[in-house]
């Protein structure tokens, strides 16, 4: 597998909020077709990962390249039309804007009126329960539906590269394994996912291979089998 | 920087110059009698010369060329710096005393009448200072403070005969408790509702004074009100009335210093760096922020008694939204909650415009541009406070 | 008698509180999307007016029906004040993005003053008449009368709000312009360019603001440099009293607003009719700072 072009590499990444630091040199590489679990601790630059990827916070220095292209000055607007979509931390529907005006943001910038219609046919097969909200506005939904909505949006851009980050946050575990379930059968489609998690436990379970972040470095990547076996990371992030 | 930066750089100008003639052609060249094109090319001719002087200088100095230049005149400037930290600046200030004392015996009756105007507005520009640079709290309708003290003492001089003197203090008494009356129900409000609040009282006072008629005498002002008087001794003089404003400003620049470095000051900072923070550290941030409307109403107050004093009247339209934005300008300027900072921006609005009197009809027009482009390239003004972080209310 | 006087007021009112909902519009719109006062806003509304005056005269003398002159003027003045926001936009506050609030706010106010003062200098410092022979004659009952002019004005009033509130709620742009207003940096990840969003906000809100420039300028018949300011921060009150960023809420705070001032202008005073409507932004903003229809803002700390 690894002498094919990675669809996602970070080679040296480094980013910073004002003055402090955020990452410090983070290389990771996602291969086309599978799911890439992020892991780590509050603040050891997990969403910062995600958002450097996505040009929101700007990197310092190092490289981001996508299908082997250099994207580090790309506007965050241009990705979605180029395969790159980020689900962020917190969902971030937008509240005042009814579940289908959100969807349809999603792809915004798709001119294909049908297409779309089709598009927003099947995430609501994939999410029936936003099918029955779909005149509510999206601050009216629960956390759960929120989430879907979110990915959901997400899915209307057709992403190459799916950036998700905390999709469990705040969900009850049912609700939690549900998300994950979708997750797969999302990546079961063909769309590459990069899995940011605080959960490692369902994380490293759905994923094809992990990196672990540590105050902004990559202290560890394996394939998840082989971090969810590791003694080290059972005690540090599975709570044994 | 790079050809490419710099070649966007330039088309960047390009597009803006051509954009600004598609908007000053239709104001120029479109008349009843036909189009017209000479006046709008010569208008734009001057301000895109101006604009490729700029950027061929902004070239230059990207690419270095200019450091020969600047090197001595860095050099100098540090000199002067280091000479002036050396300095005591008792000795800094006993310099600046004299040369303020002995000012009108070396110039005429005009330098006489623009020295007034610079410390009367020195007052006016501490005081908002307060408010603005020390509390945090943009007030766009100050100007009315200085109504109030300046219609106090016009009326009491005249109805009751009071003295100056005894006015001052009842002035700027008055225009205190116009800042408690306006501050009062504005305080609670948010940044930029505030902002827009004030506007309008400052708004309502200029339109009252402007229509009591029975009070105010209306649009026609209140004519002879009496010059100052001590001992017998009238200040008829431009020259002595010098001195009076001149010893309000001095016992102003004192007080606002003292209030800086108090107690009452630190909290005032505490409340313009983070509001919620000061609250939960027991700062009473509603009487604070009420005692600076009322102390910036004061100086206001006292600059408003001398200002009628001094013009002998008073109407409606010298308080303005205009002159409220003025101060603004002028405390932005200099350095939001630095005192020389203030000063300075007086001297640069109000001396400056002086100097160059035949351009009078396009000083407004510098004079908003300067405000945006002060903006844009030194928010903090010319001085800057040395304490000023971020208001509590920006962060994010 | 008394009936007839109410209803005359009733109509003016409604004359008046129309052009201050357009105007008003292009405060909250920009207020929703970037929390900027845009003091800069009342000089498009001048700005508008002027162009408008300079348009129809010229039109006239080149011969044309008054209808197409004022037509065209409408249009072509539109579209000039749309520009000249999109400049300021991109020129005073675009760089300021992520500065302060109150250097945003002062960068405003500067290009507000600068802007009036370059009207002053194009148009001198006397008001410009409007040729009003174009919207001459109307309606009488009894002693209520109602111009062919302030029909026209209702009308396009009416039919402008309609075209925003299509533009606004039916279609992509107007979503785009929402879901921007609401989470700047989500709209980015889902591919909307705020920037651009944000200069077409502010060209619609010029756009809207020029039509009530021409339209106070049919009503009164003439124009001055200095037109902008007091009925900017009206149409400011008008906004906040709607619920800031609120676009339904700025509709109905201008007709209020209108309202108020062309009532206590008839039964209590006319010379202290621009206080009522400051007392009542000052009120509204200390009972019910949220406005009456609610804001659309999300940062309530702000």
């Amino acid at each position: 597998m690894d002498d094919k072009t990675p669809i996602l590499e970070l080679k040296n990444v480094v980013s910073a909020y004002g003055r402090i630091q955020a990452l410090k040199g983070i290389s990771l590489k996602v291969y086309d077709g599978e799911i890439v679990s992020i892991i780590g601790a509050n603040g050891a630059g997990k969403s910062t990962t995600l958002m450097t990827i996505c040009n929101i916070v700007k990197a310092v220095s190092g490289d981001i390249l996508y299908k082997g292209k250099r994207i580090n000055g790309v506007g965050s607007d241009v990705l979605p039309a180029m395969g790159l979509c980020q689900v962020p931390e917190g969902r971030r529907i937008f509240p005042r804007l009814t579940v289908l005006e959100n969807l349809d943001m999603g792809a915004f910038f798709r001119t294909d009126a049908t297409g779309v219609k089709e598009d927003v046919e099947r995430v609501f097969d994939l999410f029936p329960k936003l099918r029955e909200r779909s005149r509510q506005l999206g601050g009216t939904l629960s956390g759960g539906e929120q989430q879907m909505l979110a990915m959901a949006r997400a899915l209307m851009s057709r992403p190459k590269v799916l950036l998700l980050d905390e999709p469990s946050m705040g969900l009850a575990p049912l609700l939690v394994k549900q998300i994950f379930d979708i997750v797969k059968e999302i990546n079961s489609q063909g769309v590459t996912v990069v899995l940011v998690e605080q959960n490692a436990n369902l994380a490293l379970q759905a994923a094809r291979r992990g990196y672990v972040l540590e105050t902004g470095n990559v202290v560890m990547e394996d394939d998840a089998a082989k971090l969810l076996a590791n003694p080290d990371i059972r005690k540090a992030y599975l709570g044994e | 920087m790079t050809i490419r930066e710099s070649k966007k750089k330039w088309l960047a100008c390009g597009v803006g110059l051509l954009w600004f003639l598609i908007l000053l052609w239709p104001m120029l060249g479109i008349t009843p009698d036909g189009l017209e094109f000479g006046n709008t090319l010569k208008v734009f001719g001057y301000v895109a010369v101006a604009a490729l002087i700029i950027m061929l200088f902004y070239q230059v100095q990207q690419a270095g060329r200019l450091e020969a230049a600047e090197r001595p005149l860095k050099a100098v400037g540090g000199a002067i710096q280091a000479a002036y930290e050396k300095t005591p600046t008792w000795m800094v200030l006993a310099v600046v005393f004299a040369l303020a004392v002995i000012y009108p015996l070396l110039t005429g009756r005009y330098a006489h009448d623009v020295a007034i105007q610079v410390l009367v507005y020195v007052c006016l520009g501490l005081g908002l200072n307060i408010v603005i640079g020390l509390a945090g709290l943009l007030d766009l309708g100050y100007i009315a403070f200085y109504g109030v003290g300046a219609y106090t003492y016009a009326l009491m001089s005249l109805h009751f005969g009071l003295s100056f003197w005894l006015c001052l203090p009842v002035s700027a008494f008055f225009a205190a408790i116009a800042g408690c009356i306006i501050g009062y129900p504005t305080l609670r409000m948010r940044g930029d509702y505030l902002a827009i609040v004030t506007l309008g009282f400052g708004e309502i006072v200029r339109i009252i004074l402007n229509n009591w008629m029975a009070l105010t005498n209306g649009p026609n002002g209140i004519l002879s009100i009496p010059r100052p008087e001590i001992f017998g001794y009238s200040f008829r003089s431009l020259s002595s009335m010098y001195y009076v404003i001149l010893g309000i400003a001095i016992v102003t620049i004192i007080s606002v210093y003292r209030l800086n470095y108090s107690r009452i000051g630190r909290a005032w900072e505490a409340i313009r760096e983070d509001e919620t923070a000061a609250e939960l550290m027991g700062v009473n941030t509603f009487l604070l922020k009420l005692l600076a409307y009322a102390m910036g109403a004061t100086f206001a107050g006292f600059a408003g008694a001398f200002f009628a004093a001094r013009m002998k009247f008073v109407g409606p339209e010298s308080f303005t939204f205009l002159e409220s934005a003025m101060v603004l300008a002028m405390v932005i300027l200099g350095g939001m909650g630095s005192i020389p900072g203030v000063i300075l921006g007086v001297l640069a609005l109000v001396a400056l415009p002086e100097v160059f009197r035949e351009l009078e009809l396009y000083r407004m027009l510098v004079f908003g541009g300067v405000m945006t482009l002060m903006m844009l390239v030194r928010p903090a003004g010319i001085w800057p406070a040395k304490r000023v972080g971020r208001r509590s209310e920006e962060a994010e | 008698m008394d009936f007839e006087f109410f209803i005359q007021q009733l109509i003016n009112g409604i004359t008046l509180g129309g052009v201050y909902a357009l105007i008003a519009l292009g405060y909250t719109m920009v207020y929703g999307i970037i929390q900027l006062i845009n003091f800069a806003h009342g000089e498009f509304f001048a700005a508008g007016g002027y162009m408008g005056v300079i348009l129809i005269s010229y039109l006239a003398s080149q011969g044309l029906h008054p209808y197409a002159c004022l037509a065209i003027a409408l249009v072509l003045a539109m579209g000039y004040c749309a520009l000249l926001a999109m400049a300021v936009e991109q020129l005073a506050y675009k760089p300021l993005r992520n500065a302060s609030r109150l250097a945003a706010l002062l960068s405003a106010l500067g290009m507000s003053i600068f802007l009036q003062n370059g009207l002053m200098l194009t148009q001198g410092v006397y008001d410009k008449a409007y040729p009003t022979e174009i919207t001459s004659g109307g309606f009488h009952w009894g002693l209520i009368s109602v111009s062919y002019m302030q029909i026209f004005i209702v009308a396009l009033t009416a039919s402008l709000l309609v075209g925003l509130n299509v533009l606004v709620f039916k279609t992509r742009i107007g979503r785009a312009m929402r879901a921007t207003a609401q989470d700047k940096v989500m709209s980015a990840l889902v591919g909307i360019n705020s920037n651009r969003i944000i200069a077409v906000t502010f060209a619609i809100g010029a756009g809207l603001a020029a039509a009530a420039g021409i339209m106070v300028g049919l009503y009164y018949g003439s124009v001055s440099y200095t037109m902008g300011f007091v009925p900017g921060i009206k149409a400011f009150a008008a906004a906040v009293l709607g619920g800031i960023g609120n676009i339904t809420g700025a509709m109905i705070g201008g007709l209020i607003i209108g309202m108020v001032e062309i009532f206590a202008a008839g039964y209590i005073s006319g010379e202290y009719k621009d206080v009522f409507a400051f007392i009542i932004l000052i009120g509204v903003l200390y009972f019910k700072p949220t406005g009456i229809m609610g804001e659309n803002v999300d940062d309530t700390r702000v």
